[in-house]
């Protein structure tokens, strides 16, 4: 699996010294797969939980439980999103990374000012931190990996169709 | 669930994530012993199944959801075989990782299936 050898950030430091002979290029796209891979894994999170409070307990809390169920769906839409690469699929990462971006600031505030709208904990509660925290700064390094990864950047380098 | 059984799990499954994270980041590509600890990682989950499905007929009863528990067995019996599979696809420095990153999900997934099983009710 080649990539393209630029579109890479200049400042991006190199993460590990050690890896001679490697290309800064193929570094970043690969810290993209490990992000790929929390994505995943998180998504699988989301959902098995939200899967056990609807079938269990979902008459207790429905909106923190739909909630829960609405963001599993939008970690596995931004984890497919991550891996598809064209320009469309580009536009899906931003919407559903932002989404969640949103929703883990607004939720987890939410939660802190009046626990009484979230009594039942959802992904995003107090800014994920039964996740740890993953939820909060996934967003944020999903949204840096985008922006370093823009189509435009990657047209220059003569990147594969969209 | 066995509670010995789950520290001697625990105490295969964190070493055996660190160990891949740290070898990841040191650059090394997946190896016999990044594979062989996940697949070790692996192997313990199936016989936490076994152990979890024999375990009431024996008296050994969950105190919480079951569902709850099976459904992180499930996931966490599927993340080895995943990152295994990026790994033999892609063999590259950050499979290796993300082969630690899966062992390390999988620890706290086992950590919370004891919970689950032994302190409920609350």
């Amino acid at each position: 699996m080649t990539e393209q050898q630029t579109g890479v950030n200049p400042q991006q430091p190199p993460r590990s010294p050690s890896a001679a002979g490697r290309p800064a290029a193929s570094r970043a796209t690969g810290i993209g797969r490990l992000l790929i891979a929390v994505y995943g894994v998180l998504a699988l999170a989301a959902t098995g939980r939200s899967f056990v409070q609807i079938l269990s307990k979902f008459d207790e809390a429905p909106l923190a439980y739909s909630l829960s169920a609405l963001a599993a769906v939008v970690y596995i839409v931004a984890t497919v999103a991550l891996i598809n690469r064209g320009a469309l699929w580009y536009r899906v990462a931003w919407a559903t990374i932002g989404f969640e971006m949103l929703g883990v600031l607004v939720v987890g505030t939410l939660s802190l000012v009046d626990p009484a709208l979230f009594q039942h904990a959802t992904v995003w509660s107090v800014f994920g931190s039964g996740y740890l925290f993953i939820p909060l700064v996934l967003p944020v390094l999903g949204m840096w990996w985008l922006y370093t990864h823009r189509p435009a950047v990657q047209a220059v380098a003569g990147r594969k169709t969209p | 669930m066995i509670e010995w059984f789950s520290w001697l799990q625990l105490a295969v499954m964190v070493p055996a994530g660190v160990l891949c994270v740290v070898l990841g980041l040191f650059g090394r590509k997946p190896t016999d012993l990044t594979m062989g600890a996940t697949l070790l990682v692996e192997l313990l989950l199936i016989v936490q199944l076994v152990v979890a499905l024999v375990a009431p007929l024996v008296g050994n009863e969950a105190t919480g959801s079951l569902l709850e528990f099976y459904t992180y067995l499930i996931s966490a019996i599927l993340l080895p075989v995943a990152a295994g599979f990026w790994a033999l696809i892609e063999r590259s420095r950050w499979s290796t990782v993300i082969l630690g990153v899966a062992c390390l999900s999988v620890a706290v997934m086992v950590y919370r299936m004891v919970q689950i099983w032994t302190v409920q009710g609350v």
